[in-house]
């Protein structure tokens, strides 16, 4: 039989790949934070359809006698024209009445409109989806990592967990670094990712669990990882495609709503599958090696 | 080749087919669908305390009375109110015509007051009996008020003391009017006049039915989704369930062939399964529970994939077809449990921390992954074993292997 590919021995390479992938987005983070949405920050949010094409400066010109001129105008699908019906508009959070205001005259100089979507979140709202979305991620974490100690061992729960962070680093980073707008279905498409993450790492863990109990003495740590991971491999792959192909689907077809959910997605899944591979179990077999070390000079010592 | 076996595999198989064809679509419209696809609007409120009253339980629980004999006063099919926490109140609108003013109408505390010359206040609105909008005589839009035997009392004395004098009305200490009494009123009937429109009275003529807010309560969140958008994420949603769907069916003929055909008819179940158990949960569909349909659909194959992969081998490893197919079920077991129960925890706390659409993501996930363990198993297992004791196929090629 040919020398298959070895996952193990690149172990650093992989290391190193996803620290590459990681450190631009963390820089970002820091540097430029995120695009946070309303959701976060509070704020109001017009999504109106005029019957007519209007230009952003006309919109402007509206919110000016509001002093709302430092507002975000975007206007829907046009990249040749300066003009859309579609408007989108997001200022600081108005008052019930200051909105009314400013849809009356809006309706007044740009002509009737429909509505799209109008969202009104205040500020306290957006700082406990904040700390939800802090606590969801550490609840959730902390759960993983019991049920993986309780059917498997701690240490495969803490590098499960560690590839986790790293999925979660690489969609934040890359949301930071595209300036993508970062909303309350953000945290929901965070979440999934772990589940996701969690449950392809599991898999082969689960392999892994299971050579051991046939383990031989001559095969190595390294060996019998890389193994597992082979014999894993197939399901992996074909897994992460369906599910790739489920969200494509979304991401493609399913309207501006949910593109940045099912992009959140689809980064995360791609990071999820790289990593239950290729950083959860060397990271396992790193700690399993040290440990074996450790125990070995101990053993020597207590000899000599 | 045994025909009983094989005649009971394809009738099982006609059964799910032909029940997805058919129900597929009444069911999925049967369920209750979020605000973000049916258009409407979603409104959070919340108490606050004022010098005047402070919040309390029992003025909570007015207030959610009261917000609730307003909705129910707008007409519309399947409003909700709901109290959350402490001190908040989510409603929700479904296909409200204008969101704008019903926003308005419900956060207003409706104090009215009937106040005597020196500003003195004589009757509030809980001398009221009742409130209606109407036309009178000088087609002008009014609201004709019915005070309770008490109220009219009241009023009969405040109208006889102030003849010749004017009377103010306010409502949220805003004046409404300040008639001149020109003769006392005994017998409880009053008109509040000054509407420009039929509805402005008509909305007026609510708020007064249901009566005040004891503590101010503040808007706090909005969301309103056109019908036009709504309407439209439904269709798009359709399409990418399509394609989605499409995609991981061709993908499992591709590459397990009959075992795959097995699991996709598996799927198509589940997919049914899920539906009638959002309807009797009476959960509510929305966008992104749309999406969580439509990735769970995706892992619900994870569980045949694991499955085939260990039947394949097993089954190179020189077991009998049928015999690697047993062990195919009963190792990849383990790994499909512990696998899911991880994902469980994720869908857990989403559901728990999450709120809206977020929850009914949650929902569609979670019982995702319950049911798809169900399916994928369990129906699978007993179709395939069908299939094998018809003898019809023997080569392992035929399942992938």
């Amino acid at each position: 039989m040919r020398e298959k590919f070895n996952f193990i021995k690149l172990r650093y390479w992989w290391f190193a790949l996803s620290a590459l992938i990681m450190i631009p987005g963390l820089i970002s983070i820091a540097v430029q934070g995120f695009n946070l949405g309303i959701d976060f920050t509070g704020g109001t949010l017009l999504d109106l359809k005029f019957a007519r094409p209007v230009t952003v400066s006309e919109v402007r010109d509206v919110l000016k006698d509001f002093h709302l001129e430092n507002s975000t105008i975007q206007l829907a699908a046009t990249e040749h024209t300066e003009a859309s019906p579609n408007v989108f508009i997001r200022t600081r959070v108005l008052t019930e009445e200051e909105r009314r205001a400013v849809l009356a005259a809006a309706e007044k100089k740009l002509g009737p409109y429909d509505v799209l979507r109008i969202e009104k979140v205040g500020a306290v709202i957006g700082s406990e989806l904040t700390r939800e979305a802090i606590i969801a991620l550490a609840i959730a974490c902390a759960l993983m990592i019991g049920y993986i100690t309780l059917r498997f061992e701690f240490k495969f729960g803490v590098s499960a967990i560690i590839a986790l962070l790293h999925d979660v680093i690489v969609v934040l980073g890359l949301f930071s670094l595209l300036r993508k707008e970062v909303d309350a279905s953000f945290v929901a498409a965070i979440l999934t990712i772990i589940g996701y993450s969690i449950n392809d790492t599991i898999v082969i863990f689960d392999r892994i669990r299971e050579n051991l109990k046939t383990h031989k003495k001559g095969e190595s740590f390294q060996d019998l990882v890389n193994r597992s991971i082979w014999q894993t491999l197939t399901r992996s792959i074909y897994t992460v495609l369906t599910v790739l192909f489920a969200t494509l689907a979304l991401y493609l077809f399913g309207g501006e709503t949910t593109k940045n959910f099912s992009l959140a997605l689809l980064i995360g899944f791609t990071s999820g599958c790289y990593s239950s591979i290729c950083n959860a179990s060397p990271i396992w077999v790193t700690w399993k090696e040290f440990e074996e070390r450790g125990r070995r000079t101990q053993r020597a010592k207590s000899v000599k | 080749m045994k025909v009983g076996y094989l005649a009971r595999f394809i009738a099982v198989v006609a059964i799910i087919i032909g029940v997805f064809a058919f129900y597929i679509t009444p069911l999925a419209l049967s369920i209750r669908q979020g605000l973000d696809l049916q258009g409407g609007t979603h409104v959070v409120m919340e108490a606050v305390d004022t010098p005047e009253a402070k919040v309390d339980e029992d003025a909570m629980q007015r207030v959610v009375k009261i917000i609730e004999r307003r909705v129910n006063e707008l007409g519309l099919t399947e409003p909700i109110v709901q109290r959350e926490g402490e001190r908040r109140i989510i409603v929700e609108l479904p296909g409200i015509k204008e969101p704008e003013k019903a926003i308005e109408m419900l956060g207003k505390t409706a104090l009215l007051e009937f106040q005597d010359e020196s500003g003195k206040t004589v009757l509030t609105g809980k001398d009221l009996k009742d409130a209606k909008a109407q036309i009178d005589q000088s087609n002008r839009n009014v609201v004709a008020l019915e005070f309770s035997s008490e109220g009219a009392k009241k009023f009969a004395e405040l109208t006889a003391k102030n003849v010749g004098h004017r009377i103010t009305i306010l409502l949220d200490k805003q004046v409404l009017t300040s008639p001149v009494v020109e003769e006392p009123i005994p017998n409880g009937k009053a008109i509040i006049t000054g509407n420009r429109t039929i509805e402005e009275a008509q909305r007026l003529a609510i708020l007064l039915r249901s009566g005040a807010l004891p503590v101010k309560v503040d808007v706090l969140e909005t969301r309103t989704v056109g019908p036009t958008l709504g309407q439209d994420s439904k269709d798009k949603s359709k399409v990418a369930f399509a394609i989605g769907s499409i995609a991981i069916v061709v993908f499992m003929l591709a590459f397990y062939r009959v075992s795959g055909f097995v699991a996709n008819v598996a799927l198509m179940l589940y997919v049914l399964l899920l539906l009638v158990a959002m309807r009797m949960l009476n959960a509510t569909l929305t966008l992104p529970g749309i999406a969580g349909i439509i990735l769970s659909m995706g892992m619900a194959v994870d569980a045949n994939v694991l499955i085939f992969e260990r039947f394949k081998e097993e089954y190179r490893g020189g077991k009998t077809l049928r015999a690697a197919m047993d062990a195919g079920f009963t190792r990849a077991f383990n790994t499909i449990f512990d696998s899911n129960v991880t994902t469980l925890f994720a869908a857990a706390v989403l559901f728990f921390l999450g709120s809206g659409p977020i929850k009914g993501f949650a929902v569609t996930l979670g019982l995702g992954i319950v049911l798809s363990m169900i399916t994928a198993i369990t129906v699978t297992k007993f179709m395939l074993k069908m299939l094998m004791n018809a003898n019809v196929i023997k080569s392992g090629k035929a399942f992938g292997a």
